[in-house]
């Protein structure tokens, strides 16, 4: 595979005050990857993608984006750079409506290509459809999640990172999202997964590092980290 | 009683309500947006108070005694006068005072206003005296006659502003992208920073409109009671916060609704009750409505995430 990093993170150091909550994180995405951060509650994942978005500030290290150092940029701008995220707990816009979420995923974009969009998210989500009058508060929870991942890709999004999208989810939908993310990917989005259920996210992502309590602990391929005993002890239930 | 009487005390209690309902959008606008009470709203309306008198006053010289450009120009000039000062004053307060404290509790906050309130009259006692000017009612002193009901011209206007302002910004919330912009912030910054959205623009923009909402509120207001001095714009302010509770804070048509009902209460009860206790009263209501509805009329139960 023809290799192009498109995201690389070096030696990342991120405090709560005074808790080290990431401790000298590297990692890197390429183009068309889907690489995954897994680990246990508290190891980091959300506050990595959040340092990366830039709603947090790393103290040291570099995040750079397409060869251009975004560490210090602010979070909304680099929605124009081409990076879209889908937060933890999805935190679509619950009092307006399916449509209007989506058209503030277009923040960025220019007015004449919203409509095309629109129906490009309709296509992938046809539930949406059906409810995109309907404000998002009264979705479902697999709903919202299929809402927050569409307004992200409104931004069209050269980097589209996940943060627990299977949180909260019944096991069907769980198995629906990820096969949506697979398909994402097939049409050329390249993606960073951020999830807890490690069996999934493996078993979908090209790469993988597992953080443990602000570290990366190892690195290797969807596939190898699946066998790898110690993850299958700490992660797979056996 | 008189069905005449009870018309005429509902018309003015509307008009009174119509200028609770504006400055109330203001309140509950920067409520909705940056989570604050912003107590300094009520005396940015004492601020468009005088910039329209002084513009009135320094420009009614230039037109004929009677004719109607004398009526016209001078309070045309004078509103839009204070509207500029007003949107810049709000927007500069916002900047220098509350941008700082956006990681700070919400009593730090709270203070600060109570101080930036304070401090504007004060500013007002320093620059203009506390002997007070007698403003000239925009509209003119006519009065329209419609049977035997005599309606003023200001209350026209102030129940016609009221109304426009209303659809604008009905408007302007659910049909434009800068609209639903600020109704995305004031539901979740974060996310909304995530969609490409400016935060401190967006609540900068909130700040000049409730400061612009408020000149209008003060012109319409010194129009109807023309008493002007420093510390003119703290009640109406409070009635006004009284008003966005009342209706619900943090909701625009809650604002509406609360302002006019306060002002037809407040006339009603001063006309059939007393109007020594007219204040009270009005407050009264406010504290039942809230035993019995807690978030308002209008509002929604927010729950607290955890």
């Amino acid at each position: 595979m023809e290799t192009e990093t498109l995201l690389n993170v070096e030696g990342i150091n991120v405090y709560y005050g005074a808790i080290h909550a990431i401790k000298d994180i590297s990692f890197h995405v390429n183009q068309g990857e889907i690489v995954t951060l897994i680990g246990a509650n508290g190891a980091g994942k959300t506050t990595t993608l959040q340092t990366i978005s830039g709603l947090l500030r790393s103290k040291t290290g570099s995040i750079t984006f397409e060869g251009h150092n975004i560490s210090a940029v602010r979070a909304d701008k680099l929605v124009a750079h081409g990076l879209a995220q889908v937060p933890e707990g999805r935190r679509v816009f619950l009092q307006m409506s399916v449509e209007e979420n989506l058209e503030m995923g277009a923040y960025t974009q220019p007015q004449s290509g919203v409509s095309k969009d629109l129906e490009m998210v309709f296509e992938l989500f046809p539930r949406l459809k059906e409810r995109r009058r309907q404000v998002a508060g009264t979705l479902s929870g697999g709903e919202q999640q299929m809402l927050a991942m569409g307004r992200a890709l409104m931004s069209h999004p050269k980097l589209l990172m996940l943060d627990e999208p299977s949180m909260g989810l019944a096991p069907i939908l769980v198995e629906q999202i990820f096969e949506i993310i697979q398909n994402l990917n097939k049409n050329g989005s390249t993606i960073l997964l951020v999830e807890q259920n490690a069996q999934m996210a493996l078993s979908v992502a090209h790469r993988g590092y597992v953080l443990e309590t602000g570290r990366v602990v190892t690195t290797g391929t969807g596939e190898e980290l699946i066998e790898s005993p110690e993850i299958k002890k700490a992660y797979l239930g056996g | 009683m008189d069905i005449t009487i009870i018309l005429d005390y509902l018309i003015r209690g509307l008009s009174l309500g119509s200028v609770y309902a504006i400055i109330a959008l203001g309140y509950t606008m920067v409520y909705g947006i940056a989570k604050m009470l912003n107590f300094a709203h009520g005396d940015v309306i004492m601020v468009g108070g005088y910039i329209c008198f002084f513009a009135m006053s320094g420009l009614s010289g230039n037109f004929e005694e009677g004719s109607m450009a004398a009526t016209v120009v001078p309070a045309v000039a004078g509103t839009l006068a204070a509207m500029v000062v007003c949107t810049i004053l709000g927007v500069v307060i916002e900047r220098l005072a509350y941008k700082p404290l956006r990681q700070a509790s919400s009593l730090a906050v709270l203070i600060t206003a109570i101080g930036v309130s304070y401090f504007l009259q004060n500013a007002a006692l320093l620059l203009w005296s506390s002997n007070p000017k007698v403003f000239t009612p925009v509209t003119g002193r006519g009065s329209l006659q419609v049977g035997p009901l005599s309606v003023s011209y200001v209350t026209l206007l102030t129940i016609a502003a009221c109304i426009i302002i209303m659809l604008a910004l009905t408007a302007f919330t659910s049909k434009t992208k800068m609209g639903k912009a600020m109704r995305a912030v004031s539901e979740d910054k974060g996310a909304a920073q995530l969609m490409g959205i400016n935060v401190n623009a967006t609540i900068s923009l909130t700040f000049a409109i409730g400061s612009a909402l408020a000149a209008i509120a003060g012109v319409l207001y010194m129009s109807a009671y023309p008493t002007l001095t420093p510390t003119t714009g703290s009640m109406p302010g409070i009635k006004a916060f009284t008003a966005a509770v009342f209706g619900g804070i943090g909701s625009i048509p809650g604002a509406m609704l609360g302002g006019l009902l306060l002002g037809i209460i407040e006339i009603f009860a001063g006309a059939y009750i007393s109007t020594q206790l007219q204040n009270a009263i009005v407050f009264a209501v406010l504290i039942v409505v809230l035993l019995v509805k807690p978030a308002g009329l209008l509002g929604k139960m927010v729950q607290e995430k955890v």
